[in-house]
């Protein structure tokens, strides 16, 4: 039996070794990505690696401070972190400092602090707080407003500040949401509705119809475990756009091949539309109704986007989404970033023996792109370890958090699982070619002091409920 | 009571699903795709070309003839430039604001990060002052190269230059980058391998901005540069300047050739240019200008490209065939009418008949038609002939190319037995028909080349070897290794040269010849020859060898629209002659040296008289 009353004993040190293990990691990488000759000792705090160390140190300290605060002040004082932040954020224009284009930063002293970091590890106890008291229901109107309302509004002003891609961090929190009972269907659309935008900004819309429409019929036919239905569905879908393609070389290619395809998909789903109103067929119904919605919110976005937006909004959406903030062309930093990991093979090049990183082939390398430097010098062992840890890190956050018996440790370590996990998948997923580039930090890797600091904080929070499972019992 | 547990499985299966992808995808690029690796090795790798130096060119005293002179280019890397003074700057390096102005320009569009030439060729006068104060330049700094220099400034078209490759010899040979520079023509080009050397290869890593960051594998694939090797000629610069000196206003052509070993002593062809200006900044103004010069043709090397019947010399050439042919005996004596002979009139006045001697010393027309018809008549047919004739002017090393490492060197036209067949009609044609032959005119055309390589293969008395320019290659050791050339031999009898020779010498010693080409200790051989030239005044023509036993040199002068042989050509072979074997001009031929030099054929009328 642990001892209730030492929290040295009670917090998890397997959580707490993982996090060091990675910012070990991490640390050495960052030597590897930006080693420079003159400057060979990594403890040289003129460069990037020798100050990494300091910020370590920094967030060691973070860390025993968390641990030592009871952990009551985090439940009782939820809601007035979560403002004190908001507010801070607000500042953030007035007296903010620029970087890179994004005023999102705050200069105290020598010190850069990027309050939307902390805005992470409020909201998550925020939302704790509020899905832990005693009159919330996951459905009531209420409770959906106030849940939307405290993820929303950090999120609309972090966007304001140009930092979309902290913005969309929040996001994550429908997980969050979905494990403490909103219903699947929401995170499903979700799902889909992101999909559908990033394929038509990506790509475009024509081609996204494309994929919804084989997508529906496999769908259907996955269903229905029928092939004549969907048959016919495909011809008749196919019979309408073959029409309009003849039509058009008729007319010597003047229509937009996007008219045919829309039309197509509009006329086929609507006899089936017809069809399964007339049979009461009700799961194709629903079928055909997200298919139709599905296409012409994609073709909304596609019109909306340029047609009606500014210039300068379309580039925000596309440098979100990494489509042309290349310099070099569309896909120069990805194809860089996987030349980079790819050069490594299995066992990687070896310790600084990196060339693609270290001669800025790959921009960022210290920061977004640290995964890089993982990939070309310790090769396929390197990174799959680093997914291990992840992975490790983010299993164990889920099983302390459903250990907990307070409602408010569970929700805040879901917030911070998913946090960590968000950052992970669009971090590497952009270093690898999966993910669009938006330039968020690998936690516990990238250099950057704010970064480390915030996600310390937020990780420590919770390693410090978590040490206090035994003594609350429910909130 | 937690009704939604089950879901933490959800989550986490997506968490492990986004994983599982990662490492997949990681798999894939880092152990399955070979490319990337290959991708990457691209990005780093610059190969940095160190260019060795030239061979060098020596005359068979081993004096310089081509060496390399130091020239430095100014580079620019436009990201590091600051401001500074324009005005100082071109002031220093002899530009013009504007002109350097554009070549910033252009620098900056090519790339802000590598470098670029923005001034050429700055000569080392230039360079000193430049140095003190480069460091007032940041983003500038010179690199040195190396430029032909020609001391003698003669021997132009033989030496040949250099220029840029293009882009047709970079596809044919994958040695040369763009901007590298080749022998395009002369020796230059002829020994362009052995002159180059190997470059050089240092392989560096460099950043995304092209800054090297260090060797690559440790220096393991670096190669040095290995220099060039240089070229010993058998050319005598000195005689060669002189011979240039005497052609001052003068078109036509000299080559010299040492009869023993085939050395070519001298090469001179007529009008020529100062070698110096092919090299440097002005290069491509000059070259524009001499390559413009279509009355003068100074690129052109009339010795080994410049074709003419060979007229009366060439009647040395039928004497000894006839000979060998037993078509004729040196005693058998022909009879001249002078003006009136027929079918050829000879406009040389002399006693009659003559035999061989006589016949060659008085050029007579008359003598060499009869010695030519019984050559001709000799064989049973005409055709058959001719065909044992023109065996026989082949073996001398006419209609082909005799050789010479220069490219552009051509055949001549020694013409075939179906070329009159087709003419004239098969055996429509006899020896009056081709009577032109015997007197060196007609069909047969060659080149000063060829006619210097048949005064060799007389004063060899039947054989000659291959004339060549380089005797040997100095490589990189300082060890010189003599190239070897063929021996080809007439199938005349040396025999038979005899009489040929004592008529060469009566051309010198007994006629108006002793004043102008005799020599006090040297018996001095040769045959004069006049062209006839059907756009304007005769061609003048001379071949010669001395001394008559154990030659040192044998020579052809040809000289257009000069007249008689014996009035230009052959003083001027006389005093090369000279100049070669005494190294001095006695004083009784100052006279006539001075008169070679000033007399001006340039602008002689060319309309037939």
């Amino acid at each position: 039996m642990p001892n209730r009353n030492n929290v040295w004993a009670n917090i998890d040190w397997i959580t707490v070794s993982i996090y060091l293990a990675m910012m070990f990691i991490g640390w050495i990488n960052i030597y590897a990505a930006v080693y420079n000759e003159e400057h060979k000792s990594i403890f040289d705090f003129s460069q990037q690696y020798g100050k990494q160390l300091i910020w370590i140190f920094a967030a060691i300290f973070i860390a025993v401070l968390m641990i030592n605060t009871d952990s009551k002040f985090f439940v009782t004082f939820a809601i007035p972190i979560y403002v004190i932040i908001f507010v801070l954020l607000m500042l953030v224009p007035l007296i903010g400092t620029e970087i890179n284009g994004a005023k999102s930063w705050i200069q105290i002293g020598n010190f850069l602090l990027q309050p939307s970091e902390f805005m992470k590890m409020a909201t998550s106890l925020a939302i704790a707080r509020y899905i832990s008291s005693y009159n919330f229901k996951m459905h009531s109107y209420k409770s959906l407003l106030t849940l939307s309302a405290i993820i929303l509004l950090p999120v609309g002003l972090i966007f304001l500040q140009n930092d979309t891609g902290s913005a969309i961090v929040f996001g994550v929190f429908l997980l969050v949401l979905y494990r403490e009972g909103l219903n699947g269907i929401v995170l499903f659309f979700a799902f889909l509705i992101a999909l559908v935008f990033i394929l038509t900004m990506v790509v475009d819309s024509y081609i996204t119809i494309w994929i919804l429409s084989l997508t529906g019929f496999l769908v259907h036919f996955l269903i229905r475990r029928k092939s004549k239905k969907s048959l016919v569905a495909m011809g008749i879908f196919g019979s309408v756009y073959l029409i309009f393609w003849l039509i058009n070389f008729l007319l010597q290619g003047t229509i937009d091949p996007l008219y045919f395809i829309l039309t197509a998909a509009v006329v086929s789903s609507g006899i089936f539309y017809i069809y399964s109103l007339v049979l009461r067929k009700k799961n194709l119904a629903i079928l055909i109704g997200i298919y139709l919605g599905s296409v012409l919110f994609s073709v909304s976005v596609d019109y909306v986007f340029h047609n009606i937006m500014e210039q300068h909004q379309r580039d925000r959406i596309n440098e979100l989404l990494g489509i042309q903030s290349d310099v070099h062309g569309a896909g120069y930093h990805v194809n860089q970033s996987k030349i980079a990991i790819g050069s490594g093979g299995f066992i990687g090049k070896g310790f600084l023996q990196g060339t693609q990183t270290k001669f800025d082939f790959v921009p960022e390398q210290s920061t977004d792109f640290i995964f890089c430097t993982v990939g070309e010098e310790w090769g396929f062992l390197g990174t799959t370890l680093v997914i291990g840890l992840f992975m490790g890190l983010l299993m164990r956050l889920i099983f302390l958090a459903e250990r907990n018996r307070s409602k408010f440790s569970r929700v805040y370590g879901y917030c911070v699982a998913t946090i960590l996990f968000f950052h992970f998948a669009i971090n590497i997923g952009m270093t690898i070619g999966l993910a669009p580039v938006i330039g968020i930090p690998l936690p516990f890797f990238s250099y950057g002091g704010s970064s480390l600091w915030s996600f310390t904080l937020l990780l420590f929070v919770f390693v410090r409920l978590d040490a206090n499972r035994f003594e609350q019992l429910s909130y | 009571m937690d009704t939604f547990s089950k879901r933490k499985y959800i989550v986490a299966g997506i968490m492990l699903g986004i994983a599982a992808i990662f490492i997949l995808r990681l798999f894939t690029i880092q152990i399955t795709n070979k490319t990337y690796k290959q991708f990457a090795t691209r990005n780093v790798l610059r190969k940095i070309i160190t260019f060795p130096a030239r061979g060098f060119i020596y005359d068979r005293h081993k004096e310089m003839m081509v060496y390399n002179k130091a020239a430095y280019d100014l580079w620019v890397v436009p990201r590091e430039v600051k401001p500074f003074d324009t005005t100082e700057l071109c002031r220093i390096i002899q530009i013009e604001r504007q002109d350097f102005r554009n070549a910033l320009n252009k620098a900056k569009q090519y790339s802000r990060f590598k470098p670029s030439i923005i001034v050429g060729q700055i000569s080392p006068e230039i360079n000193a002052p430049l140095q003190e104060k480069l460091y007032k330049y940041p983003g500038f700094f010179t690199q040195s190269r190396t430029l032909r220099e020609y001391p003698s400034k003669s021997a132009a078209q033989v030496l040949g230059y250099v220029g840029e490759v293009n882009q047709q010899m970079i596809e044919k040979d994958k040695y040369y980058r763009s901007g590298d520079y080749i022998g395009v023509t002369g020796l230059e080009k002829a020994y362009e391998k052995e002159l180059r050397g190997i470059k050089g290869v240092t392989k560096s890593m460099v950043d995304v901005h092209n800054r090297i960051k260090g060797k690559y594998n440790e220096g393991l694939e670096d190669t040095t540069a290995i220099l060039g090797q240089n070229l010993l000629t058998g050319l005598d610069a000195e005689v060669q300047a002189y011979a240039e000196l005497l052609m001052t206003n003068k078109r036509g052509a000299i080559v010299a050739i040492e009869p023993a070993t085939g050395e070519i002593l001298l090469m001179v062809s007529a009008p020529s240019y100062d070698p110096n200006l092919l090299v440097g900044r002005q290069r491509s103004t000059n070259y524009g200008t001499l390559v413009g010069d279509s009355v003068n043709k100074p690129m052109w090397n009339r010795a080994g490209i410049g074709t003419f019947p060979p007229g009366s010399t060439f009647k040395l050439v039928n004497a000894l065939i006839a000979l060998q042919e037993h078509a004729v005996s040196p005693f058998d004596r022909f009879s001249c009418s002078g003006q009136s002979s027929s079918p050829i009139k000879c406009t040389h006045s002399h006693v009659s008949p003559l035999a061989m001697r006589e016949g060659i010393r008085e050029s007579c027309n008359s003598y060499f038609w009869n010695l030519f018809r019984n050559v001709i008549n000799h064989s049973s047919t005409s055709a058959e002939g001719y065909e044992v004739w023109r065996n026989h002017v082949m073996n001398f090393g006419f209609g082909q190319k005799v050789g010479v490492e220069l490219s552009s060197e051509v055949k001549g036209n020694i013409p075939q037995v179906t070329y009159y067949d087709k003419y004239f009609g098969q055996k429509k044609w006899n020896a009056m028909t081709i009577r032109s032959l015997s007197i060196g005119q007609g069909e047969i055309e060659v080149t000063p080349l060829q006619l210097a390589n048949m005064a060799a293969t007389i004063a060899n008395r039947g054989y000659y070897i291959t004339p060549h320019l380089v005797k040997a290659i100095q490589d990189t050791n300082r060890v010189y290794r003599e190239l070897e050339y063929e021996k080809k031999v007439t199938g005349i009898n040396p025999e038979y040269f005899d009489i040929v020779i004592e008529g060469m010498q009566a051309v010198i010693d007994e006629t108006r010849l002793s004043q102008s080409v005799h020599m006090d200790s040297i018996v001095v051989c040769g045959k004069t020859g006049t062209v006839q030239n059907p756009h304007g005044a005769d061609h003048s023509a001379f071949v010669a060898f001395a001394p008559k036993n154990n030659p040192k040199i044998a020579i052809a002068v040809f000289i257009q629209n000069a007249g008689f042989g014996a009035t230009y050509a052959a003083p001027i072979a006389g005093l090369i002659m000279e100049k070669y074997l005494n190294d001095s001009i006695p004083p009784r031929k100052k006279d006539l040296e001075r008169r070679m030099i000033e007399t001006d054929l340039m602008n002689v009328i060319q309309v037939k008289k």
